[in-house]
């Protein structure tokens, strides 16, 4: 059964490339595909009736317990043959019928293959998981084929129509599967099935599997997708709207029917959705003009019967039911391939215009009718044998459910028969009849008043659309076809719908062969006598009945002008796709209710509500529940306390400033306090860290406030203000309450306990919090420098705007003498006179060594001959210590962070000194290239390992004796620690140039510039280019 | 309040022995201001000051995983250190990453506030404009978005002759049976 499948996946991807190569007459080809699934149940056939199902079972996910179970018993192999079957002749019938020329072809036999497929997997599926899968991809397909015309506005809206509807079942059908695997243990349908769970979730289950199958096979109240469906292609219609996916709800009532049909629930809502959608269906099928809405909801009906018939649990109407099935998918499928036929050679579908065509087409009448009298139920047809089993085991009240239930379904049966009469005899008198002109505009009369409700209902856009479609039609839309116009058709296209035809004959001559194949699943029904299939039960009520049901059909049918003038008089209650389309507007207004009252736009709302989520839930609900005795100490260390208390004073002022400058300067002063809270702590690393980040932070914000206004701007925020303060206590005391229980309430032995010793023995270092970082917890470390590459690659963009990569400022290399005694001119020079030059310009005479390389670019004003000093004197010293840091890193406080932000701020203090062609000048890489490299070198290490034939990430140490260095200790994670070193000089660099470096080059932009600037500089920059503030 | 029990701070050179994991009152209440100032910042508009006062609550966070980690000790470097006096170093070596993360979160806000300020003129968080327009459609009951497609039209009566099939056109002429526009949209 998996290679069914494989094959239909394999001829649907192919599809396109058939068409391509064959045009029309590819459908031959796809034909194969489901012909090779029929020809499949065919060869099973005496496996399947000996009660020795063929199973197949492939492990697909074995951690969810999904696996790809199929199981052709019975039912499936019914189903098989059916889906099979009109797949092949659907497909045959498709080579003929589209035009040479129609478009979308190639997508359109790929699609519908791809739905044979779906349906082959979906009847044969053993696993409720698996099921539910195909039953999507059938939805899915349905979509795409209903759609296939997506310029035209109908076809739109009907497809997306048919996939909410059946996809909202599909997921109600998905909540009961899972409770029905979880509640019997087993995702396996047929051991669920054996054995049906028992409780109140099961209930909601069934009730749920049933709403499932509603959706798919069109009962009401959902059952308005289907007509709306028949803007798909005439064969699509043929095949999944009446043969094969429509049948996946019956299919999937017939299949847990024998296991849930004796309860009560289910009961119920068989008979209310069987009964109440044959009858809705048959009495709209009345009042269509068009050919095919008059078969679609002859289906609607239809399906209502076959649910009802399946699902009301006994025996005999089991096997009625799918007896029925059968000869439903045989007339239904060959009506509407003649429907195709009939609207092919006459331009019209509409009955009105009809008239003569079986004259013409006596072939396709005769077919039709064969087909008409199956679904009528007149003897000898297939139609006929079922309906008479589904009456006979009716009459004999079984007297399973209530009394009501017998009596409803019984007369509900036999109205809805005499419907199917009615609107059937009307189907072939409109399609082949030849109408005499006088009939016709006594029908074309009936059609105006039909037709009134519509604008009488305010429907101005309906009554412009109908305008728009006449005024398209060069000819009058409502005249009759004339007859002589009908060439008769190809036997590619009369061929498959008679095959279908007398293949309904041929099961109701010989309906003991139905009884033989079907019964056996009947039998599985847990109640009832078993039913049987027969041509003639002797005389008695049943018998009675059929003929009431014939004379009151015929008389329907002649009344039928009457029929329509009264439905059009009493039709006012509101059509189920005007509450569809109503609900989803309401489903509209309320997601953007929700929407405008959640999503408010307010960064502060947000924040606010997430917080006292926190307060609320984790907080609140959270702490309650902690019953353990609640201890503090004082302090560690009695220098915590006035550490915290600076803290507490660093912090308070910095919520109360207003200048920008001194609130950064509070927040760094808490920032070193912190500092000193590690330290005391006892981690040394920790607060080594924090001074330099701390550091880095605000000499890089008092960089960025150069430009800012110095104060924040006054917004009158007093009233918010106290409920800010509230909520800033309120998470300020829920978090304290953290900290006092999170120790406390520590039970397991905390995994550090053995890192020191697994420092030294596999991670060869001393300091544990390092060998943590590059070994121990590597992988950690690795997502944590990606986000700091990814930081410093955002910083960049936002502030380059165009590209980070490219020039780097240098003094020299550039030659650029616009750079000279310029950067940071933007202060009056008030010491110029005084300053002098020791010796006239132009003298070639021995000038000082610069301390700087790019001193020179410094404005006069802003150079400081003691900072160039200092800076020349420590800017080497302190790389040289970052690098011992580096090295010492593990086995001493230090290593990649410490080091790489030591260096950072070695290039810091030269930009500060020098200006952003002394930082070109520093550090002459592009950080893009240092972030990388240090982000693969850290990556790329580990691999090393595993070329190693260890583990990713595992450290090799490596002890050599070099003769002059002596012993060398040699740890591989630290090319990992030289990784993350990198990376973070990349990072600081990369803040530097942009924070720094790049607001410098747009502050110094002069309009005059602009010229010759890269184009619409000054635009991107923004209008607030000039207007900052100077720091 | 019974059930505080106010311990002396111990000797620093002899920590408390085994994994006592009493915390330290004083780191308790660092955390509480750094916590409240910093969420009474975050819900400022100025980004500036939402910047600030990220920074005071990743402080704060840092001193909670600290105190969640454990009691305090020595610098965990074996051969420093007794293994037993050490302080916990897994937390240690979350907080390192986490300050310098920090770092780059900093330098972001930051340049994201300079770019506002080059934009706008501050550096405020407004309110997202197209929040604020399906808010007042929702107040109106208007349809938040155009689709003709669902647009109440035609029954199925008046839409089905629209709806045709490229067909093969069975030896007669093309004049009557193809639709000019084959219902397509106008």
């Amino acid at each position: 059964m998996l290679l069914l499948l494989v094959a239909h996946l394999l001829m649907a991807l192919a599809a396109p490339a058939l068409v391509s190569l064959f045009h029309r007459r590819a459908f031959w080809v796809m034909a194969l595909a489901p012909a090779s699934a029929a020809v499949y149940a065919l060869a099973q056939t005496s496996r399947v009736m000996d009660g020795d199902y063929p199973e197949q079972t492939v492990s697909w996910v074995p951690s969810l317990g999904l696996e790809l179970a199929f199981r052709l018993d019975t039912l499936s192999w019914f189903m098989l043959l059916v889906v099979g079957g009109v797949g092949a002749l659907v497909l045959v019938y498709c080579s003929a019928y589209f035009s040479a020329t129609a478009a979308g072809l190639r997508r359109f036999g790929a699609v519908l293959t791809a739905f044979a497929g779906a349906m082959v997997g979906l009847v044969t599926a053993d696993d409720l998981l698996l099921l539910f899968v195909f039953w999507e991809l059938t939805t899915v397909f349905s979509y795409l084929l209903i759609g296939h015309y997506a310029d035209r506005k109908a076809s739109r809206r009907a497809a997306m129509q048919a996939i909410v509807v059946t996809t909202a079942g599909g997921l109600a059908m998905l909540v009961g599967l899972v409770v029905l695997g979880e509640a019997a243990g087993t995702y396996r349908l047929s051991a669920v099935v054996a054995d049906p769970p028992h409780g109140t979730a099961v209930t909601v289950a069934v009730v749920l599997l049933l709403v499932g199958a509603a959706t798919k096979s069109a009962l009401i109240p959902f059952h308005f997708w289907l007509p709306a469906a028949m803007a798909a292609p005439t064969p699509v219609s043929a095949y999944l709207h009446a043969a094969a996916m429509v049948k996946a709800g019956v299919y999937l009532v017939a299949r847990f029917a024998p296991a849930f049909a004796d309860r009560t629930e289910w009961k119920v809502l068989v008979v209310v959705l069987g009964v109440g959608t044959m009858l809705v269906g048959g009495y709209r099928a009345l009042r269509q003009h068009d050919l095919k809405l008059v078969l679609a909801f002859g289906t609607v009906s239809q399906l209502g019967l076959i649910v009802l018939l399946v699902g009301y649990g006994t025996r005999g109407a089991a096997l009625a039911g799918l007896a029925m099935l059968g000869a439903h998918a045989m007339f239904k499928a060959a009506l509407f391939l003649v429907v195709g036929i009939v609207d092919a050679a006459t331009g019209t579908r509409d009955l009105r215009r009809l008239t003569g065509v079986g004259r013409r087409l006596p072939a396709t009448a005769t077919v039709a009718a064969l087909a008409t009298l199956s679904m009528i139920g007149f003897p000898p047809f297939a139609g006929y044998v079922a309906k008479e089993a589904g009456l006979d085991t009716l009459v004999h009240g079984v007297g399973v459910g209530d009394g009501w239930a017998d009596g409803v379904v019984l007369w509900g049966f036999v109205l809805g028969s005499i419907l199917t009469v009615g609107y059937s005899l009307r189907f072939w008198w409109g399609a082949f009849a030849t109408k005499d002109p006088l009939a016709t505009s006594t029908a074309r009369g009936a059609h105006v008043p039909a037709n009134a409700h519509v604008p009488a209902a305010g429907d101005v856009s309906a009554r412009r659309a109908r305008n728009a479609s006449r005024a398209a039609d060069a000819d009058d839309p409502e005249a009759p076809v004339d007859p002589a116009d009908i060439r008769p058709p190809s036997i590619l296209l009369v061929g498959p719908p008679a095959v279908l035809a007398l293949l309904g004959l041929a099961a109701g001559l010989f309906p003991h062969v139905g009884e033989a194949v079907l019964g056996p699943y009947a039998d599985t029904y847990p109640d009832g006598e078993p039913g049987h299939l027969t041509l003639w039960a002797g005389f008695g009520a049943p018998v009675a009945l059929t003929l009431l049901v014939y004379a009151a059909g015929i008389l329907l049918f002649r009344q039928r002008g009457w029929v329509e003038r009264f439905q059009a008089s009493m039709w006012d209650a509101p059509e189920a796709d005007r509450v569809y389309r109503r609900t989803m507007r309401r489903l509209d207004e309320l997601a953007a209710d929700v929407t405008a009252a959640t999503q408010r736009g307010s960064l502060p709302f947000y924040l606010g509500a997430i917080l006292v989520v926190l307060v609320a839930g984790p907080g609140i609900a959270g702490l309650a529940g902690w019953s353990g005795e609640l201890r503090v100490k004082a302090w560690d260390r009695p220098a915590q306390a006035v550490v915290v208390v600076a803290i507490a004073v660093a912090t308070i002022l910095a919520t109360r400033a207003r200048r920008r400058l001194k609130a950064v300067l509070l927040v760094g002063a808490a920032g070193y306090g912190n500092a000193a809270l590690f330290l005391l702590h006892g981690a040394p690393d920790l607060a080594m860290t924090q001074v330099l980040v701390e550091t880095i932070t605000l000499a890089v914000m008092v960089l960025v406030l150069r430009r800012l206004p110095p104060y924040f701007s006054d917004r009158p925020l007093a009233r918010s203000r106290w409920l800010r303060l509230g909520v800033g206590l309120a998470v300020g005391i829920v978090m304290m309450a953290f900290a006092v229980v999170a120790p406390l309430a520590r039970v397991a032995t905390p995994v550090s306990v053995d890192f020191p010793a697994e420092a030294k023995e596999f991670g060869g270092g001393s300091n544990v919090v390092n060998v943590t970082l590059v070994d121990i917890r590597a992988w950690d470390t690795v997502g944590e420098i990606s986000v700091l590459l990814v930081a410093a690659t955002g910083v960049a963009s936002l502030v380059f705007l165009r590209r980070r990569s490219g020039e780097i400022p240098r003094a020299q290399a550039t030659g650029d003498l616009s750079a000279q005694e310029t950067v940071w001119g933007d202060v009056p020079d008030r010491g110029g006179a005084l300053r002098t030059r020791g010796l006239p310009d132009g003298a070639d005479a021995p000038r000082m060594r610069p301390w700087l390389r790019a001193e020179q670019t410094l404005a006069p004003q802003r150079r400081s001959v003691i900072f160039e000093v200092v800076t020349r004197l420590v800017f080497h010293s302190m790389v040289v210590f970052a690098l011992f840091l580096l090295f010492s890193g593990h086995n001493a406080p230090g290593g990649g962070f410490a080091a790489g932000l030591l260096v950072g701020i070695a290039l810091l203090v030269r930009y500060l000194a020098g200006g952003r062609y002394e930082l070109g000048e520093a550090a002459p890489v592009n950080p893009g290239l240092l972030l990388g490299t240090g982000l693969f070198l850290s990556a790329g290490v580990g691999l090393l390992a595993l070329l190693a034939g260890g583990q990713v990430l595992q450290s090799v140490i490596l002890d050599w004796y070099l003769p002059v260095l002596g012993h060398v200790h040699l740890v591989t994670s630290l090319f990992f620690d030289i990784g993350v070193f990198l990376l973070v000089v990349g990072l600081v660099l990369d803040i530097l140039r942009s924070l720094g470096g790049e607001i410098d080059r747009q502050g110094e932009l002069a309009p005059e510039d602009l010229d010759r600037g890269p184009e619409n500089e000054l635009e991107l920059l923004g209008p607030h280019r000039t207007g900052g503030g100077r720091a | 309040m019974s059930g505080y029990l106010l311990a002396a701070g111990g000797d620093p050179a002899t920590p408390d022995a085994g994994l006592s994991m009493t915390p330290s009152l004083a780191l308790v209440l660092a955390i509480g201001v750094l916590f409240t100032t910093g969420v009474y910042l975050l819900l400022e508009r100025s980004l500036t000051r939402v910047l600030i006062g990220f920074i005071l609550i990743g402080n704060g966070a840092n001193l909670l995983l600290l105190v969640a980690g454990g009691r305090a000790g020595g610098a965990p470097i074996v051969g420093i250190t007794p293994v037993e006096q050490m302080s916990d170093p897994l937390v240690q070596a979350m907080v390192l990453t986490a300050i310098v993360i920090t770092l780059g979160l900093t330098a972001f806000v930051l340049s994201m506030a300079y770019r506002s300020w080059q934009l706008h003129g501050h550096d405020e968080v407004q309110d997202d404009l197209e929040d604020r327009r399906i808010a007042r459609i929702a107040a109106a009951n208007q349809p938040s978005y155009e689709d003709t497609d669902t647009e109440e039209s035609g029954s199925l009566d008046t839409e089905a002759p629209t709806v045709r099939d490229e067909t093969s056109t069975l030896g007669r002429d093309d004049r009557r049976r193809r639709h000019p526009d084959g219902g397509r949209d106008e």
